[in-house]
């Protein structure tokens, strides 16, 4: 089957609908449409936003690879990706995966294989603004992400 | 050797630069041997690199281990571990 990849890296919001529509319209072949939106959270009101810093060229190339990976492991009609990156206020959208196939498990397997893959190899970094304390901390990397994506990996 | 460097996150802000470009000396062949090379430049990059086993590096954006050769390499990054999504 082939796949249709978009990959898009900006500091701009996206519109989770219109990209799901791009994925399904006028076609009669997709079965099963998995959208996954990840979203800045507050932290229990702690905290006033998050900077995300990119590598401007290798997040586009490293998501298409993973993109390219998840469209040769499921049969997917199509498999968008968009990576906000700048300062984002809790509330406001930060990620988007969406993966369209004719069968639902390909569908959800190849989101939550994004998701996984994007957390611990496409190159973003999170700097927290703490309310009333500008100078916040890098988030730190969580050995739980790298597990997730290790389940992945093929014996 | 000539190589476009590049930080990011926390390395960037304790080298106190994005990047530059650098001439390397031919001993210095592999991604480890110039995170050595670059901890004992000064006390901003010391601090970039005083953990190095947990520092990320990419190739012409492409992620490598510290083995990695550096024959070729234009552009050569370093980074913490990945923190997006």
């Amino acid at each position: 089957m082939s796949c249709t990849i978009r990959i898009r890296i900006q500091p701009q919001p996206f519109d989770a609908e219109e990209e799901s529509k791009q994925l399904t319209e006028g076609r009669s072949d997709v079965g099963a449409l998995v959208t996954f939106t990840g979203y800045c959270r507050d932290e229990g009101g702690t905290l006033a936003a998050l900077t995300l810093e990119h590598y401007p060229g290798m997040a586009e190339a490293e998501i298409g690879r993973i993109a390219e990976e998840a469209a040769a492991r499921w049969p997917l009609s199509g498999l968008t990706a968009i990576h906000r990156h700048g300062r984002i206020v809790p509330g406001e959208p930060i990620v988007l995966v969406a993966a369209a196939s004719s069968h639902r498990q390909a569908a959800f397997e190849a989101a939550s294989f994004m998701m996984d893959y994007l957390k611990t190899r496409a190159p973003f970094w999170k700097k927290e603004e703490r309310v009333g304390d500008r100078d916040g901390d890098w988030v730190r990397a969580k050995a739980t992400d790298d597990a997730a994506a290790g389940r992945w990996q093929k014996p | 050797m000539s190589l476009e460097l590049r930080y990011f996150a926390w390395v960037r802000e304790r080298i106190g630069s994005p990047g530059e470009s650098l001439d390397v000396p031919g001993e210095v062949t592999t991604v480890g041997d110039l995170i050595s090379w670059l901890a004992n430049k000064d006390e901003g990059y010391a601090a970039a690199f005083a953990e190095p086993d947990i520092i990320r590096a990419a190739i012409d954006h492409e992620h490598v281990e510290h083995d990695a050769a550096l024959a070729g390499a234009k552009e050569v990054a370093f980074f913490p571990p990945m923190t997006g999504g």
